[in-house]
């Protein structure tokens, strides 16, 4: 009789669990991928092994890119089937209106500020 | 006559257990609705970074105050907690009580030290004169950073209350459902830092 008792609850809360836990697998995958993704950009920048700065920018925005991609699919477990694909749309869109705040704001206000602020010999040297 | 009461009283907790279950499936998608708006909040605190980072105002820059050793072990804290975090989950999937709240302790001790590091970090700015007021870069560098530090502030209370709530009633259906929404909390917070740790920190130091 008891095993039914304990089977109820596993069986309810599986429908919740179902939609934010994945596989043990995943699990490890994303705790050793992003492990590396945070060594290798801070070592990278401590070091100064790669000569070029553009480069090492290019590396480790690469790297945290990776990093949130890894963090979002393995730890958060999005995917297109939890919660009947509204999680994953709900994050598109986020991402999506992240993307614009934060490229629209840089854009916009650098070209203001380059507009505005006041020029160097250079750049006045240009304008005649 | 006693029949009729009998069934009635069987068929309140029915109803109490169908809405209970109800009420789980859209916390999630409700929980998760609410880290993005906070995202939102993050995007637009790293948008104001991005454009003033480099209006130093005479002031220190990036390179005299970031010290990368000490940004590298609040890093190591924050991402060791989420793995812990993981590994918690999965002793509550299995069932194992005591376990999960050792995890979630052990979680907990090292959110504990990210908020106790960085705490240190700002009194040492403070110290050396770069505080918020000195400069533009200084004002956002100060409310990125310590907004992320009062979330997983905010992170360690409900931890607490969490193993709290483990002692007294175990892994009840609702203690399951909150721990889910803690996990979720958590490993948002952990990368919001990646962006913190990326783009002001590392961006800042090569710069």
């Amino acid at each position: 009789m008891s095993t039914p008792a304990t089977a109820a609850p596993r069986a309810t809360s599986s429908h919740a669990v179902a939609a934010g836990h994945g596989s043990k697998r995943g699990f490890v995958t994303g705790s050793i991928l992003s492990i590396l993704l945070t060594v290798i950009p801070f070592w990278l920048v401590m070091s100064g092994s790669l000569h070029s700065q553009q480069a090492t920018a290019l590396v480790i925005f690469i790297s945290a890119m990776m990093q949130i991609i890894v963090h979002v699919v393995c730890f958060l477990h999005v995917d297109a089937q939890s919660e009947g694909g509204w999680i994953l749309l709900a994050f598109i869109f986020t991402a999506i209106i992240v993307g614009i705040t934060i490229v629209g704001s840089i854009w916009v206000m650098y070209h203001l500020d380059s507009n505005m602020m006041p020029m160097s010999v250079e750049a006045m040297n240009q304008m005649q | 006559m006693s029949n009729p009461v009998l069934n009635a009283a069987e068929v309140r907790v029915y109803h109490q257990a169908e809405v209970e279950h109800g009420g789980g499936g859209a916390t999630m998608l409700g929980f998760w609705i609410y880290l993005m708006s906070d995202a939102l909040i993050f995007a637009s605190l790293f948008a104001v970074f991005g454009v003033l980072s480099r209006n130093y105002a005479g002031g220190p820059g990036p390179k005299q105050v970031f010290d990368l050793s000490l940004v590298a072990l609040n890093t190591a804290f924050l991402l060791g907690s989420s793995i812990t975090f993981g590994l918690g989950m999965q002793a509550m999937e299995a069932d194992r009580a005591g376990r999960t709240r050792f995890w979630l302790a052990i979680t907990g001790l090292l959110g504990a030290a990210f908020v106790g590091v960085e705490l240190h970090e700002f009194s040492n700015l403070v110290a050396i004169g770069a505080t918020p007021q000195r400069s533009a870069f200084l004002s956002i560098f100060f409310t990125l950073v310590g907004t992320h530090g009062l979330h997983v502030t905010f992170g360690l209370i409900w931890i607490v209350t969490m193993l709290v709530q483990l002692g007294q009633r175990g892994l009840t259906e609702a203690n399951r459902r909150r721990l889910m929404c803690l996990s979720m909390f958590w490993h948002f917070l952990d990368i919001i830092w990646i962006g913190v740790f990326t783009f002001v920190y590392l961006f800042g130091v090569i710069r």
